[in-house]
């Protein structure tokens, strides 16, 4: 019998999550692991390099609480509202090491890392001036048609860490909504963190196998941890709080100000669910939508 | 009829669209065009977002690019690598909406740095999909305010490549497509023959010499140059009741 997977956020990011490693927290706008991110500040993991397509607040708060020593992203925006004050002011002091790619390419290269290949080709880069400034960005020569071809090399995060809907305590995992980068980033990793909105019985992720995209064998840790994405959303559980992600713009305005925001909602609390308990209940009322279930398929009974 | 430039800059690029497009798009004004467009002329536009979302039907304004409302009912969700191979790279896609802080004389476009990329006097979010889209559609529709510093004759850093230096240059690359149009708030901008952007069009109450005190270099006039239609009223009414109601994109001064 294997080890058992399921703990908790605290002994799992204290035991795969290590001073100096590369890691990936996974989702693309949808199923950030905030609480994940939040339990790392609170661990005062160092020397980080995080690797994000969109870096999204979550980063910026990792930034400001000293985690990081170099940024891999390719889109670094607060979505929908502005900048990434920690680390646009930690890059243009020159206090954090930056490597970018455009989103095919940072896609690409957890591909890459994902199926064991060096690197990957794409159609894009051309003409850009971002090879010129990332000297990861490189050509080959197509051996067929002998046109040049722009490649990203393999990404492989030490630790991904990945957010899902639900999941089994093997680590198999249900995601639906917005897919992001979700899968590759944790077949690209040596150690995968999956966190859930919840834990649910094997047969209920076995009832539906064409849904589940993480397989548990390449997971190490489950934890469950409802509102994990919070301010970010969980389809069908809860949406994004866009009222924070506006807020963040003030919060964040003043590195002091986003110092006493981090000693409040990361430092002052042990874990998400005191984290949840500090919101305000209309808050986080207004965030659970109606339901809107799709139509089962069936997958017939084969004796 | 009073109408702010935003909107004028919405309803210039929705009448653009074609029924049946397959058009790349990003949240704020082009989110706002297709969506027109879709109410009006074009009801199959198809829209699609480097979330993966393929044929979004959203039921109320995105606020994200990654927002729950453009799954629920859409045609297709697919990984963030599908969106970009499958749909970008394999050619589906006629237009692509880009935003950006500077486009050039050959529509370059900047979203990485003002200043050098070492020492930047602003540090921009970067390419997102940008440089992709550039690259693989099959036009590149461009909306941005008109301002020197927005359109100087060479960008800082060429973030995602319009023709570079000229047509020949960008085909040399072997890539295809290209800058097509530039919205503005003062007008409308194509490219010539030679891949240099051209004034086509100015909007109502806006002189030429007003545009060109607004471009960073000599820019070229058509000699066949028109006023912009003005929006008219069902197009405002659709955008103000019920595409933008609380105006967080189209908000701002009436022109």
């Amino acid at each position: 019998m294997k080890q058992a997977k399921v703990m908790s956020l605290g002994k799992a990011v204290s035991e795969l999550v290590h001073d100096g490693d590369t890691v990936y927290l996974a989702g693309f706008t949808h199923l950030i692991p905030f609480a994940a991110g939040h339990e790392i500040i609170r661990q005062q993991k160092r020397n980080l390099t995080l690797c994000r397509a969109t870096p999204d607040l979550i980063y910026d708060q990792m930034v400001a609480a000293g985690c990081a020593r170099k940024l891999v992203f390719s889109w670094a925006g607060n979505p929908g509202v502005g900048l990434l004050r920690s680390i646009r002011k930690a890059v243009e002091q020159g206090e954090l090491e930056i490597e970018e790619y455009t989103h095919y390419g940072m896609t690409a290269r957890l591909m890459a890392g994902a199926t064991n290949m060096p690197f990957y080709p794409l159609i894009s880069n051309l003409g850009s001036d971002l090879p010129s400034v990332n000297k990861e960005i490189r050509y080959v020569t197509c051996p067929y048609t002998g046109k040049r071809i722009s490649v990203v090399p393999a990404l492989k995060p030490d630790v991904s860490i990945i957010h899902v809907q639900r999941a089994d305590r093997h680590g198999n995992a249900h995601i639906w909504g917005i897919v992001g980068e979700q899968k590759e980033a944790a077949f690209a990793a040596s150690r995968v963190i999956l966190t859930a909105e919840e834990i649910v019985p094997d047969e209920v992720i076995a009832s539906d196998p064409n849904r589940t995209l993480i397989p548990g064998m390449i997971v190490d840790a489950v934890v469950e941890v409802p509102w994990c994405a919070h301010p970010s959303y969980a389809q069908g559980y809860y949406d994004r709080d866009n009222q924070f992600y506006i807020e963040y713009e003030e919060i964040s305005k003043d590195p002091e100000n986003l110092s006493k925001w981090l000693d409040t909602w990361v430092y002052g609390v042990t874990d998400r669910r005191e984290y949840m308990e500090r919101l305000p209940a209309d808050r986080v009322l207004a965030l659970q939508g109606r339901r809107r279930y799709s139509y089962p398929v069936d997958y017939g009974y084969y004796a | 009829m009073n109408y702010t430039s935003a909107e004028m800059m919405v309803v210039t690029a929705a009448r653009m669209l074609k029924n049946g497009d397959r058009v790349f798009v990003g949240i704020g004004m082009p989110n706002l065009a297709v969506n027109l467009a879709k109410r009006l002329h074009a009801p199959d536009v198809h829209m699609i977002f480097e979330a993966g979302v393929i044929g979004a039907k959203p039921s109320r304004l995105p606020l994200s690019i990654g927002d729950p409302c453009l799954v629920t009912g859409a045609g297709s969700v697919c990984s963030m690598f599908d969106v970009f191979a499958f749909y970008l790279q394999r050619g589906l896609i006629d237009i692509g909406f880009l935003g950006a802080a500077q486009v050039d004389r050959f529509g370059n476009l900047n979203s990485t740095v003002i200043g050098s990329y070492e020492r930047p006097k602003a540090r921009l979010a970067g390419s997102g999909g940008a440089c992709d889209i550039a690259c693989l559609a099959k036009k590149v529709f461009v909306l941005i305010p008109h301002e020197k510093r927005r359109l100087p004759e060479k960008v800082d850093f060429i973030t995602s490549p319009g023709f570079l230096g000229g047509r020949a240059e960008r085909s040399s690359l072997g890539l295809e497509g290209g800058p097509d149009t530039v919205i503005t708030n003062k007008g409308v901008l194509r490219y010539d023959e030679t891949g240099e952007m051209i004034l086509t069009s100015i909007h109502p109450g806006v002189t030429v010499d007003e545009v060109l005190a607004s471009t960073g270099w000599a820019l070229k006039v058509s000699s066949t140059l028109e006023i912009t239609p003005e929006p008219n009223d069902e197009e405002l009414r659709i955008l103000r009741e019920e595409l933008d109601p609380t105006g967080v994109y189209l908000g701002g001064a009436v022109v």
